[in-house]
């Protein structure tokens, strides 16, 4: 593992609004392929407000599955194919050169930016768009770029226009904090807040459609289940029964929640179909359920349950409710998240005293843990299931963290405003 | 018409103030948090049994008896000695655990027998948790910290209507550093009377 220590300052043209984060790389993966994005040549006349080649060398490099060539280093700046010099990008060690141009229409008030992607080996040209932009959807066209890249190269669904999810706490006296809830890009800029209180606030989950967030607030004094649709911030309050409201998270259809109640006595897992209201309980165990998570084609849950003693993960299909323990490795194993393809199972393990996000494969019940910081909380898989978003303690406050799926790449998105928790990937957007 | 039911019980309980006399009063006032009427009531079943309504306005002391004063110190040391065991507000558990510790037991069953001869008197059990584990498991361990100090309460005689359960699980932490001394100021349970 190669440590990089880079710091990629997306601050130089953006303007700081509170509670942004920013990117700090930490760990790159072995694997990465090298790739040159040589900066877009600005042939608009004037300052571009976004440095677009910048924030495609970002993204790719955030992944982990690419290792973007520091400028510094080029020997030319090529503006257009018959501008590359293969010999030198090939000296270089270089796999792909990414160039291309930006003008300006006064006419139409709109950049024009048109890019090529070439495969310094055999010399081709695999990818080329011509795109248009306003200056405020550039920095979302240059997501749109890496998307296209990712996606060209690995055959995976780049993440790069995604959005996140997060609960920021502010402590403003000794006895009075502040939670903010926001929604930002992916890589943490653009931070809008969607809701506030002074009381905790916990657990956001994005709809599948990627409209709305469902959350646990206690902003009347007593916790409650919320939907909240991210645009017109309309909010739904869902349940606020006598006890626990907590652990909400969006079926697979959108059309229920499943979540934990203890209405009935004590912690117990239900779902909680949005249309009709009706409660389907599923657990029924004088124990701690709570923390459950749906199954990629939504027959199966998995959860948190200390009904052995300890914390430990549990599966259980819903329509036979016959819990199943899944995790035996370690004395706490709790909130459970799928993989992508829905065999193994991504949450929080406790080792050698410290709090880790662990991995286990289903059908192997094969574990590995994938992270070294410390208070490892909440992870969150990316929608194309490639990296996990959690959150961990650095100093003396909460950061998010993402780490990728085998371990091999990891950085940070460091807040100046307090602590910053619970994050939760949105799925594909469009 | 429940107003009225109140006057002879109003009457008791003036007559079992004036009964006991000024000690009792200043144990009161020391304890600011006890609900001084409800005190007098629980006092006036007992004391007015002898004195019986008559007594009410009687601006002379009565006399009392020897034997009868020393009961009357006993039973103030004692109330005294309860009061003490209830300034003990906050519970502490071990790490992931829900059960009460040995120590906590005399406080709680002074708090429970308080609560059981002031049937009026509600108590807030907030559950907390410290920081490590994830939050959602810890808001349903901060709940069942606060439930078995309810089921502790119950079986010595409080109502449940008396006692509302809420858990904060770690967001409320009483020490906000990250080490094993603040964790352990953390886990606890803490009785708000109402």
């Amino acid at each position: 593992m190669k440590l990089k220590f880079i710091f990629l300052s997306l601050f130089l043209f953006v303007q700081s609004v509170q509670a942004e984060l920013y990117i700090e790389i930490r760990e790159g993966s072995d694997s990465a392929l090298p790739i040159a994005i040589v900066p877009f040549a600005n042939k608009s006349g004037s300052a571009v407000p976004y440095d677009v080649s910048r924030i495609i060398a970002n993204d790719l490099q955030r992944s982990g599955d690419f290792d973007a060539l520091s400028t510094s280093k080029m020997l030319s700046l090529p503006e257009q194919y018959d501008q590359i010099h293969f010999r030198d990008w090939r000296l270089l060690g270089q796999k792909y050169v990414l160039i291309g141009q930006l003008k300006y229409s006064a006419y139409t008030k709109k950049y024009e930016i048109s890019y090529e992607l070439i495969d310094v080996l055999t010399q081709q040209r695999v990818l080329g768009e011509v795109l248009s932009s306003g200056s405020k959807g550039l920095r979302k066209l240059a997501h749109k770029i890496s998307d296209a890249v990712y996606e060209e190269i690995t055959g995976v669904r780049g993440v790069f226009s995604t959005k996140i999810a997060y609960i920021t706490l502010k402590q403003l006296t000794k006895n009075k904090q502040e939670y903010r809830l926001f929604v930002s890009d992916a890589d943490g800029q653009n931070a809008h807040m969607i809701f506030k209180s002074h009381e905790p606030m916990l657990s956001p989950s994005w709809s599948n459609d990627g409209q709305h967030l469902a959350y646990v607030s206690f902003h009347t004094g007593r916790p409650a289940i919320y939907i909240q649709h991210v645009k017109s911030s309309h909010q739904r309050k869902v349940t606020s029964f006598k006890g626990l409201n907590s652990a909400p998270m969006w079926s697979p259809d959108d059309a229920s929640l499943v979540m934990t109640l203890s209405k009935d006595g004590n912690a117990e897992i239900y779902t909680y179909d949005l249309a009709t209201n009706a409660l389907n309980r599923l657990t029924n165990h004088y124990g701690i359920d709570t923390e459950a998570s749906w199954s990629p084609n939504g027959k199966e849950v998995v959860f948190t349950s200390d009904r052995s003693g300890r914390p430990q993960v549990y599966r259980m299909n819903i329509k036979d409710k016959v819990p199943e323990r899944l995790t035996f490795v370690g004395k706490y194993n709790a909130r459970p998240r799928f993989s992508k393809d829905g065999e193994s199972l991504y949450y929080v393990h406790q080792s050698n005293g410290g709090f880790h996000i662990a991995a286990i494969d289903m059908k192997t019940s094969e574990q590995q843990v994938l992270t070294s910081t410390s208070l490892d909380e909440s992870p969150s898989l990316s929608p194309n299931g490639r990296m996990i978003m959690y959150s961990t303690l650095r100093g003396n406050s909460s950061v998010l963290a993402v780490v990728s799926v085998d371990g091999g790449a990891k950085y940070f998105l460091p807040s100046d405003s307090g602590d910053v928790r619970e994050p939760a990937w949105s799925p594909f957007l469009n | 018409m429940k107003f009225d039911s109140l006057k002879p019980i109003t009457a008791l309980l003036l007559s079992g103030l004036i009964l006991t006399g000024c000690e009792s009063m200043d144990t009161q006032d020391e304890n600011a948090d006890v609900d001084v009427p409800e005190q007098g009531a629980a006092d006036a079943g007992e004391a007015g049994s002898d004195s019986g309504a008559e007594t009410y306005g009687a601006p002379d002391e009565p006399e009392v008896g020897a034997a009868e004063l020393a009961a009357q110190n006993a039973k103030e040391a004692a109330m005294k000695e309860q009061a003490a065991l209830r300034e003990m507000r906050t519970f502490y558990f071990d790490f992931d655990q829900s059960s009460i510790k040995v120590e906590a037991r005399a406080s709680l069953a002074a708090h429970a027998e308080f609560l059981a001869t002031n049937p009026a008197s509600k108590i807030l059990l907030e559950g907390h948790c410290d920081e490590r584990g994830t939050k959602e498991y810890n808001i349903a361990l901060g709940e069942r910290r606060a439930k078995s100090i309810s089921k502790f309460l119950v079986v010595n005689g409080v109502s449940r209507s008396q006692i509302e359960v809420i858990s904060y699980g770690e967001e409320r932490p009483a020490n906000a550093a990250h080490n094993e001394s603040a964790w352990t100021q953390n886990r606890r349970v803490y009785i708000e009377y109402k």
